[in-house]
Parts: C-alpha cells; structure tokens; sequence
C-alpha cells in the first residue's frame, strides 16, 4: 500500500528523469545533422522541436531556427516545462515528496543531478560546450537509474517508477519515428529504397541506437528495418515493443500484489498484443504515421487509466 | 563580564567534562579539522538536509551550518536537567487537562483568568475533552540555556510543534562518520533510538477504539514548508507514512487516507501543521493544509492528534512567567529549573521600566516565534531600539521583557581556530504512557562573534550535542 500522491510523485518523477535523457538525446542528434552541411538546419532543428513536442512553445517564443536558440531552449528554458532543467527541477521536486518511499542512494544520486545541473546550466552554454553538457546529462541520468536498480527493493515502488519511465519512453520513441519519417519519407516510394542519408542515422541517434542497430541489421540504413527496430524488436530497450513489455510486466506485479485488476491491465495488454502480432509491412501498408498516432493517443489514454486505478488522478 | 565557557574556565585550564576532547584536538592538524569540517558540509548538502528561510527567495533552501565541535554535558548535569524537563512537562500536561477542564489554578487565584479569555491560543473546541491517555502535549521542546556552572534557566516550552530532532539526529551521524576515534575514546549515550522511541511513543496514546497495530501517520503542510526534511526524516525513520491535507479525507466517521489500494484509516496523526490550519470547517477556513471535518472525529475518540490542538496555550509567552507557579501547583514541588525573570509589558509600571531600560533588556512578542519580531536590546542600535519603543509603546500587552542573559558559549571551529560562541540548548521530550528524554538534545550556537541569537532563521547553525556516560 502507497498513498495515491507518492505512486504519482514516484511515476512523474521517473517520467521527467527520462524526458530529461530523452532531450539531451535529442539535440545531440540535432547537433550531428547541423555539422553535416548536407542538410537543410533550420528544417533539421524544427523537427527536433516537434519530436520533443514543445514546438508551438518554441514558435511562440522564437522566429528562428538555430543551434544556439533550440538548444537553450531545450536545456534551460524555464517556460518551456520540458526543458532538461524544468525535468529535472520537477523530477526532484517529486523525490522530495517521496523521499520517504526512495532509498539514500537513490534520493541522494537524484538530489546531486539536480545540484550539478543547476550549476552548469546556469548561464547560456557555448555551442563549443554542448557535447560535453549533453555527455554530462546523460551520465548524471544514469547515475539515477543505476542507483535505482541497484539499491531499490522490487516492490510497488519499483512498479510505479518503471511505468512512468517506460509510458515516457514509449510517447518519446513513438514521437520520434513518426516525426522523423514525416519529414523523411514525403512519399510511401521511398519505402524499401536503401538511402545513404545521414538523415537515418539522426533517427537513430536520438534513441542512442545508431550502434546497436548495426548489429542486428546491416550496414545499410533501411527505413523499414529502423521502423523494425524501434517499433517492434523485443530486445531494443527503447523499442515500443520492449516499453510495452516493461508496462506489462510492471502492471501485473501490481495486480498480484494488490490482488486486483483493472481496466489498465486489460488495456496495457491489449496493445502489447498488437505489438507483438504484427509485422512491420503490414504496418507500413496501412499507414506508419495512422499506426504511431493512434499508439501515442493509447499511451496518453493508458496513463490516465492507470492514474486512475491507482488513486493518484 | 566574561561569559560562562563550558571548555576553557578562566585562564588556560580546562573545564573537565573537556579534558579529553580538547587533548584530541591538541593534537588534530587544523588543516584535517578545516578539510572535515568541509566534508560533514557536502554530506548535509547531498542528503537535502536543508530548510527554507520563509521570505529568502534566492535561498529558499539553505542549510543549517553544522559546527563540527561538539557540546559535552556530563551525566551528572544532565540527571539534574531531565529531572527538572519530566517535572516541568508534567506539570505541562496537568496545566493542559486543568485549564479545559475544572480551572482549578484560575479558582485558586494563582493565575489570572485574563490569560485565557481573550488568547486564540485557548481553543473552546478543546473545553471539556480529554484526549486518549488524557496526553496533551506529547512531543516537546524546552529550550534551555546556561550561564553558570550551576544556573541553567529554561527559555521556552515547545509544546506546539517543536523542530529541530532531525538535526539532533543528522548531527550525531554525521559526528561518527568524521571522527570514529573519538567516539571510541570518550563514551557518549546514544542519541539514535529517538524515531522509535517516537513511533512506541504515539502508538501508546491510540484511540481506545484502535484493535491491533496503530495506522500512525506523519501530517506535513508540504515540500515548501521550513521543516520539510524533518517531516519526511521521521516518518521515514519511524515506517510510516507522510501525509498531506489533500491525502486526507473524513469518512464513516474515521480520517482516511487515499492509498493505491483504496482508503485507510489513520488511528494516530503526528502533525506538523499548526491549530488554525488544521480543520478548515473549525479553524481557518481558507485551509487547504488540514482535514476538513477532522476535530468531529477527535472529538469522538476516533483519532489521536499529536500535540492536541490548543496546546499552544501551555507555550504562550503571556503564560511563561507564571511557569514556577504553574509547577508548583500541579507537582507540589519548587521547579527545579529555573525561569528567566520576567517582565509584563501589559502592567503600566513594568512598561515604564522596560522603556527605561530597552537597550539592556531582550523583549519578545507574546505569541512570535523562531526569533521573528524580537529586540536584543545590547545588540541593537539606537535607532531600532526607538523604532521598537514605538512598537511597544502601540500594543504593549503584546510583548514580554527579560534580562540579556549572558549565555554561556563553547568553542566553534573558525578560520582562526577554536572560538567562543554563545549556545543553547533544546532537549525533546516524548511524553505518552511514560515521559522518555533523548539525552543531550539540539545545541544551537550563534556564529556571529558576540551575539546571542541562536536561531537558525537569524544565522544560527548547529552542533552535536554529547552527553557523558559517566
């Protein structure tokens, strides 16, 4: 048993602590395709703008794209809710009213990123600074996570955190790729064509998978193997596939424990049985963009199931 | 005069209870001293030991500087002041259960009725009830300060929400991580079972109704309050849960909370939020901190509210000069510790003597609190003392006066080496089935040079506070 405020402090806090990584993933993967003279940047840093769903924010604010007014933006803009400092202002925020539910370790590596971040992005950071800033998000979000898994017992706290993280991830990849082959593939021609574009490689990037990738496929970047990959390959920690496993998986611990199910259960497993009884032709053939819009809107839909539930809506 | 230093009596020669304290530190490289002091900084930093200074926007979270030196109280000192602290909060109690009830002590003419009749801090709601194991205050603080050898002087009585445990147990954690040696030479009572003594303490006082286990819950205004860290340090420390008003909600006649599972009841509520907050359909309507419907309950015996409300009442400052009455009547003894002379600024000739004398005297408002709205006045310039005669001189029922202590001090560690700063000291009290003292307590220490204000809200920091097993 858990107050309904501290399950939701403990997802909300692990959905920013995610959407704070996913951000620093993201303007690195801007910030390739604006050193490759090849591509379009401005057309390349609105469409970072769109995948992290803060562009009318954005436009409201600036006329223009580029490097330095989209990252700052993204990094430290306090009007913008999701920028990397607002995520982890918030996801602090809520440890702070769950510290009772974390163990030291895990409050402590929360509490330290919140303070090491503060101090860096403090003041505007220099374009020549950026990757080392972003290396510095992305291991200070680690930290989190292996203080985490290392020092937390696996019990409806652990639950309530992971499926913050992974309905987190899930919105965040599915974003991705949607907005991505929008601005890629104008046309369903290109489909099955091996590009060489750097293009696919940002795509990619973003999710940190530009490596791995390699190793499960080709050399070649293929839109339908990457659509494969981030959709329905089982092992890919980002993949809708495996974020849907883990909200599975994390449900029905909390079903067992509490001795309950609810509508979340059977709606969580519904769409992973989608995920799993499918092929990526078939989802190409009825539209990529009609399948991740409708799984966005699931996943918004499957959260406030959950919240409700569990008393914390 | 000199003040009193509990280290180094008058020449070189040192105060015993020191001796072996201050041969350590002869022999402790001050650099190593300077670099600890630095990391027991970091621990507190990284832990979130902080609390925010209401007003201080730029720093709304701070730390409480921790002074790595610690206070030593010898066993025998401190027998004398924990009996001096379980009379005096007897005699508390009793003053609680007697003022909502009988009024003996008005009708005996040793205290005037005035006191109550117009004080929001005398709740009417609590006239005629008698809370589960007839406990008022059940956590207190009783500030305590030193002048002499043998003349301690108690300041105040905590007995509303009294802050400051979670430092007093921070500081001892922190004390053994740095210096390990020392505590293996120079043996000092423990200080760590406070949370349980705290949880056994509040489970004893549940409701009659309560069968099995008592649901205790720790109620906090929220992350933004001042003491936040120690809310959710105790309940944490004692397994229970940490609440807020919103988490709650009255039904079937008992205060439940919303969990993952469902609503459960609460048997005992520790709260941390004060009277007028706490039930918006009987105090402050515009509350969102408290319970709405929560004194029906208590007042049907369903929960258990630690401190009750309209304890503040035992705490007034109006009150404080009558405390050696107060003992006496209810204990049959003298106090054993002493009160402060003090003067009420409400009767004409007192007032008259106070104005004469502002810049030698320290005068507080009746119901301030935290070092807010005070006047030091050997401290003060000459313009704030006229600006405070104004003050006084508008609503002088609202203030008290009392002598300028001269508080004794024991040494910090600054970037010159040891000096000596003023201290006091705040012992917490847990009062139930049994009275249970934490030996020692919080020793705040005012690290300005010369000045006597301790509170952490005015520059204050803290030390580990040892009492000798000797």
């Amino acid at each position: 048993m858990l107050l309904g405020r501290t399950a939701n402090g403990l997802y909300w806090m692990f959905r920013y602590i995610e959407r704070a990584e996913n951000m620093a993933r993201l303007i690195d993967a801007g910030l390739r395709m604006a050193l490759t003279k090849t591509s379009d940047a401005p057309e390349e840093w609105s469409s970072v703008l769109m995948s992290a769903g803060v562009k009318i924010g954005y436009d409201n604010k600036y006329k223009e794209y580029n490097a330095s007014l989209v990252s700052d933006f993204l990094l430290r803009d306090p009007s913008n809710p999701s920028s990397v400092m607002s995520c982890v202002e918030t996801a602090r925020s809520n440890a702070r009213m769950v510290r009772t539910a974390l163990t030291r370790e895990a409050w402590e590596s929360v509490n330290e990123t919140w303070m090491v971040l503060k101090s860096t992005l403090a003041s505007a950071v220099p374009e020549t600074d950026l990757p080392r800033v972003l290396d510095q998000i992305k291991r200070e979000t680690a930290i989190i996570r292996g203080a985490f898994h290392g020092t937390m017992l696996r019990n409806e706290i652990f639950n309530f955190a992971r499926i913050g993280t992974f309905i987190e991830r899930a919105d965040n990849t599915a974003r991705i790729l949607d907005v991505k082959y929008y601005v890629l593939l104008p046309s369903i021609s290109y489909v099955g064509t091996t590009l060489d574009n750097f293009q696919w490689e940002s795509i990619l990037r973003s999710v940190s998978a530009h490596r791995s990738y390699r190793w499960v496929y080709d050399i070649e970047y293929n839109p339908v193997n990457i659509a494969d990959y981030l959709i329905l390959n089982s092992r890919m920690p980002r993949s809708l596939n495996f974020c849907y496993s883990n909200i599975v998986d994390n449900l029905k611990h909390l079903a067992i424990d509490y001795g309950a199910r609810h509508e979340c259960h059977d709606m969580a497993e519904g769409i992973m049985t989608r995920l799993e009884n499918n092929d990526i032709r078939t989802i190409f053939d009825n539209g990529l963009h009609e399948f991740l819009s409708d799984l966005i809107y699931q996943t918004t839909g499957l959260s406030s199931k959950i919240a409700k539930a569990y008393n914390f809506d | 005069m000199k003040p009193f230093d509990e280290m180094i009596k008058t020449g070189d020669e040192v105060r015993q209870p020191y001796d072996q304290l201050k041969s350590w530190l002869d022999t402790q490289n001050p650099g190593r001293l300077a670099q600890k002091a630095l990391d027991a900084e970091n621990v507190f930093r990284k832990t979130g030991i902080t609390f925010a200074v209401y007003g201080d926007e730029e720093a709304a979270e701070r730390l409480i500087p921790f002074d790595i030196i610690p206070r030593i109280i010898t066993g025998n000192e401190w027998r004398r002041l924990s009996q001096g602290i379980e009379q005096r909060v007897m005699a508390l109690n009793a003053f609680l259960d007697d003022i909502y009830h009988r009024q003996e002590i008005i009708r005996a003419g040793r205290i005037p009725r005035e006191l109550f009749t117009h004080n929001d801090a005398y709740l009417p709601e609590m006239v005629g009830f008698r809370p589960p194991g007839n406990v008022y205050t059940h956590i207190i603080g009783v500030d305590i300060v030193r002048t002499a050898e043998n003349q301690f002087y108690v300041l105040e009585d905590n007995a509303r929400t009294p802050s400051g445990v979670s430092y007093m147990l921070e500081n001892r954690e922190t004390m053994m991580q740095l210096f390990p040696e020392l505590f293996q030479q120079i043996k000092v009572r423990p200080v760590e079972t406070y949370p349980k003594m705290l949880r056994q303490s509040l489970a004893a006082v549940a409701p009659p109704g309560c069968n099995g286990t008592p649901t205790i819950a720790v109620l906090t205004p929220g992350i933004y309050n001042s003491a936040y860290f120690e809310h959710a340090f105790l309940a944490d420390q004692m397994g229970v849960e940490l609440v807020e008003g919103g988490d709650l909600k009255v039904e079937n006649g008992k205060v439940v909370m919303r969990t993952t599972e469902g609503n459960r009841a609460i048997d005992v509520l520790y709260r941390r939020v004060d009277d007028s907050y706490l039930d918006p359909l009987t105090f402050r309507r515009d509350s969102a901190l408290g319970v709405a419907g929560i004194m029906d309950v208590y007042r049907s015996g369903n929960i258990t509210i630690a401190n009750a409300p309209g304890t503040g009442i035992a705490d007034d400052k109006a009150l404080y000069s009558y405390m050696p009455e107060i003992v006496e009547f209810y204990t049959g003894r003298k106090a054993i510790l002493e009160n402060v002379p003090t003067h009420r600024c409400s009767e004409p000739d007192t007032l008259k003597y106070v104005l004469e004398n502002l810049s030698e005297l320290v005068v507080k408002e009746v119901h301030g609190s935290g070092g807010y709205g005070m006047l030091v006045g050997p401290a003060a310039s000459k313009k704030e003392c006229e600006d405070f005669a104004l003050k006084l001189k508008a609503n002088p029922k609202n203030y008290i006066a009392q002598p300028t202590l001269a508080l004794s001090t024991t040494p910090i560690m600054t970037e010159k080496g040891l000096a000596p700063r003023h201290v006091d000291l705040r012992p917490f009290v847990l009062v139930s089935d049994r009275i249970r003292i934490t030996p020692g307590g919080l020793t705040r220490v005012a690290l300005k040079e010369g000045s006597l204000v301790v509170n952490s809200s005015q520059g204050g920091g803290t030390k580990d506070t040892w009492v000798l097993d000797d």
